[in-house]
């Protein structure tokens, strides 16, 4: 790293700076571009569809080769996941929207599995980057473009479904009840849970990323100092790092599945 | 000396903020998880034909039941590497 001593205190704060670029004129707070977060996820982006467009763009109709059926494993793990939640042409939107959201997501977060001084080794002298984090869905701004997007596709939706008018309606007069009192309770219970899904549903995501990589770096720190850290911070962190194989995949799988239900909430009639 | 003094008050308590977050969260995932658990191991005892079924279902639960926790442990790392409760006495 840089010539000066390392103490934990900046190496923790080395890898959790984002690469940020003020843009505009008085940039910076909240208009800065996070240049680690765009350009890893849209690299693992074009990665996932050039990877399912070659694939497709093969495919046949007879015995599948290796690649095609490996594809089609996954797409029939999607379908089957879709068609237990959602009620109506799923072919059309939501499975492609699942599959997109999965694949995507479980790169993003497999991204945590490089370790980070390598990263950082590879950005600072290759690329002469001081700060880069490698894993997109440990930015908020991620996954709250996620789930924003899926929240305004949800309220879409029921717009399409119910009309403007059956929709506002919808939102004064249920769950209690269309008596003009109970209009300010209905609204405030719609508003919380309009409100709760989207922020649960991208902090869920970004809290485990973020978490699992603050253990990671806190696991090394600690693997730094001596003998005894190096014995044991390498044997947990082995160990975390087995079960942040199944947190990596299970976060991506309860993403697309929450996206299918949000989905689904928004086709409903009452 | 009033600043230092001031600073360790505030990494004080702050401290003992992280440490509830994470231990009252802990305790509410944590027995949320084990009665979810029993209750797949009873039904999983009286029809073990559901089993791979129930399986799925239970793994996706666990991720929503852990979904406030691990919230709290993101809100608990940032207050412990990067305390906006500090920029008062720093004059930041």
């Amino acid at each position: 790293m840089a010539a000066e001593q390392v103490t934990p205190t900046s190496y923790i704060n080395h890898h959790l700076t984002f690469n940020a670029r003020p843009v505009g004129e008085g940039g910076g707070g909240f208009w800065t571009l996070h240049v680690d977060t765009l350009v890893t996820s849209v690299i693992l982006g074009v990665l996932v569809l050039g990877f399912l467009w070659w694939v497709v763009r093969g495919a046949t109709a007879g015995v599948p080769g290796r690649r095609q059926a490996f594809v089609e494993l996954f797409i029939g793990f999607i379908d089957d996941q879709v068609k237990g939640i959602f009620q109506g042409d799923r072919h059309k939107f939501v499975a492609p929207v699942a599959l997109t959201v999965f694949v995507w997501v479980l790169l993003m977060n497999a991204m945590d599995f490089i370790p980070v001084d390598w990263i950082a080794w590879l950005m600072e002298n290759v690329f002469h980057q001081p700060h880069w984090r490698p894993v997109p869905t440990a930015d908020v701004n991620t996954t709250f473009a996620l789930a924003l997007s899926v929240w305004l596709l949800m309220v879409f939706f029921h717009i399409r479904t119910k009309g403007v008018g059956g929709w506002v309606h919808e939102l004064f007069c249920s769950p209690f009840g269309s008596h003009p009192l109970l209009w300010l309770p209905n609204l405030l219970f719609n508003a919380v849970e309009y409100i709760s899904k989207p922020l649960s549903h991208s902090l869920r995501l970004f809290g485990n990323m973020y978490a699992g990589e603050i253990i990671f770096i806190l696991l090394w720190i600690w693997a730094a100092t001596g003998l005894v850290g190096t014995i044991l911070g390498g044997v947990l962190g082995a160990g975390w790092a087995i079960f942040h194989i199944l947190i990596v995949g299970l976060q991506a799988y309860i993403f697309m599945m929450l996206t299918i239900v949000y989905l689904q909430m928004g086709h409903e009639h009452h | 000396m009033e600043k230092l003094q001031l600073l360790a008050t505030i990494q004080a308590y702050t401290g003992i903020g992280i440490g509830l977050m994470i231990g009252l969260g802990a305790a509410g995932a944590c027995i949320g998880v084990g009665i979810m658990c029993s209750r797949f191991l009873e039904g999983a005892a009286r029809q073990p034909e559901m089993i791979p079924a129930l399986q799925a279902k239970v793994f996706l639960l666990l991720g929503l039941i852990d979904a406030s926790f691990i919230i709290g442990v993101g809100l608990a790392m940032l207050f412990a590497f990067g305390n906006p409760l500090l920029a008062v006495v720093q004059g930041g």
